[in-house]
């Protein structure tokens, strides 16, 4: 979302959707239970559900679009807790191991799948989504959302209808929200609500603010510095939360462009030496 | 054509507009001139559909568009700029123009193809570029020109969208004084050469006299006089709304 200029509290949703969406494909038709279908499931429901909530979260901007965005999000959760008697309440989903278009991995323990087949299939997931990712900034489409970030005002008057398009961006972000949810699901083997509590959705931000916001690859930093620095800070010191707070902190105060952002304008300042540049990463 | 007939505007026990009336021929270039308060803003923000009037007709090609949305007026070609520039920042000069061509051919929705591979459109985008002297900021971002080239940006994108009817407010404002002819010069030759009607708000009254065909003077929400610079000049009371009384002589 950061193309659209906007900040969602409540990604967790559409995480959860996706990652619900095969969740209940193996309780309920567990003789379905494949990997593409589980995914292709998980895509068609987070379109379903960013579109619906999209639809009314684009009618606010800033905060307001914020905080609606994260209510609709405890929405979800809500409903995913007090459902039990369908969705496990908070018991929560076992996931099982999936076929792989025809393929069975039978008998295979689930470390095993995970560290052999299913590794790679994660990577070419994560390829192909960044390859997919890398190709909209750079569309017109692309461009046309950057362009409603820049300057609402300007793209009206260019002729661009700028609810819908952020409307549309909102989609896209779902979309490949729920694909990260239903990726995870197969990891962890277990799903429970809390994956779309403001907690997690709020994990989302700050690993989008830790590694910058403002650079293509930022957000893929910030998840991998997120999630070691998290298994660090939880094997120093049971105050992790402490640890991470501070860093937040320290974050916003010095590196408001985050760690991409640093190296950024770090990199412009010895190129270039520009006392102006100096000035605007100091500041 | 653009016809205006009768069109009152106020806001709240505000009078702004008080019954306008005017039209403006294909390919016309024409000034709009008043001193500040004059409704002059308020006057381009109703033809653009920003604001509604609270009652009068404005007619485009002979097509009510009274009520007409700004969206709806823009597919129909009316296109402004602001007094202030709005500009795409972060995005490239090159991005700028090409985002109105975009959206301009209906090609905003495409993903996948990175906007680089439409040649047309952006051989169109560089076109623009060159006519107004932008070319060599193309992958400079909107944000890092100076304040003259944000503005001679600002009217490139606004001409970009290839509209019947153009309105220009202050396409000079922030641009230094020497630089204001080469400026209009860019501007006037690019809308010249596509027979675009313009309105242009202009304060600069050698640049009215210089590049307008027609001007008109806009007093306490009422037009004062409408014809050729020279004639609209010599008119007393235009010269004392416009320089008061004191500079009567001097000019």
């Amino acid at each position: 979302m950061r193309y659209c200029g906007l900040l969602s509290f409540g990604h967790g949703a559409y995480f959860a959707t996706g990652a619900y969406s095969v969740g209940l494909l193996c309780m309920y038709f567990p003789e379905h239970f494949s990997f593409e279908l589980a995914i292709a499931a998980a895509l068609a429901s987070s379109f379903v559900v960013s579109a619906l909530f999209g639809f009314l979260c684009v009618r606010n901007t800033r905060i307001f679009f914020s905080i609606l965005s994260l209510a609709l999000s405890m929405l979800i959760f809500a409903i995913l807790y007090k459902a039990y008697y369908y969705t496990g309440g908070s018991d929560g989903i076992r996931i099982a191991i999936p076929t792989f278009f025809g393929h069975e991995f039978e008998g295979m323990r689930r470390i095993h799948f995970l560290l052999g087949p299913y590794y790679y299939i994660l990577l070419g997931g994560f390829v192909i989504s960044v390859l997919l990712m890398l190709a909209i900034v750079n569309s017109p489409l692309g461009k046309a959302l950057q362009a409603t970030r820049d300057s609402e005002l300007r793209a009206e008057m260019i002729g661009i209808r700028v609810r819908r398009y952020r409307w549309y961006g909102f989609v896209i972000s779902g979309i490949f929200t729920g694909l990260a949810g239903a990726l995870w699901s197969f990891v962890n083997g277990h799903i429970t609500p809390e994956i779309s509590d403001w907690v997690f959705s709020g994990e989302i931000v700050y690993m989008v603010l830790l590694g910058g916001f403002m650079v293509f690859e930022g957000p893929i930093v910030g998840a991998l510095l997120f999630t070691y620095l998290k298994l660090y800070a939880i094997t120093v010191t049971e105050y992790w939360m402490l640890i991470i707070g501070g860093t937040l902190v320290f974050l916003v105060l010095l590196l408001p462009g985050g760690v991409t952002g640093g190296i950024q304008s770090l990199y412009r300042l010895l190129i270039r030496g520009s006392p102006e540049l100096r000035n605007s990463s100091e500041g | 054509m653009l016809e205006v007939s009768e069109i009152v505007k106020s806001f709240g026990m505000t009078r702004v507009i008080l019954g306008v009336s005017f039209t403006i021929e294909p390919g016309e270039i024409v000034s709009l001139v008043g001193p500040n308060g004059a409704g002059k803003t308020t006057l381009i923000n109703l033809i653009s559909g920003h604001l509604f009037p609270d009652s009068g007709r404005i007619a485009l090609s002979g097509k009510d568009i009274t009520s007409a949305s700004p969206y709806r007026r823009i597919k129909r070609g009316i296109v402004r700029n602001f007094q202030v520039t709005q500009l795409f920042e972060e995005l490239t000069v090159l991005d700028n123009v090409r985002n109105c061509i975009f959206s301009r051919n209906g090609q905003l929705r495409r993903f996948l193809r990175p906007a680089d591979s439409y040649k047309e459109a952006t051989g169109e985008a560089m076109e623009i570029l060159e006519l107004f002297n932008l070319a060599q900021f193309r992958d400079e971002t909107g944000g890092g020109l100076s304040e003259g080239d944000k503005k001679v940006l600002d009217t490139a994108m606004a001409f970009a969208l290839k509209s019947q009817f153009l309105l220009l407010d202050e396409p000079t404002s922030g641009v230094a004084t020497a630089d204001k002819f080469k400026v209009m010069d860019i501007i006037i030759d690019a809308i010249k050469d596509t027979g675009t009607a313009t309105l242009i708000i202009e304060h600069d009254m050698d640049i009215v006299r210089d590049y307008t065909q027609r001007v008109m003077v806009l007093n306490q929400g009422l037009i004062l006089a409408n014809g050729t610079p020279d004639d609209v000049m010599s008119d007393k009371e235009v010269q004392e709304t416009l320089f008061g009384v004191s500079n009567q002589d001097a000019s």
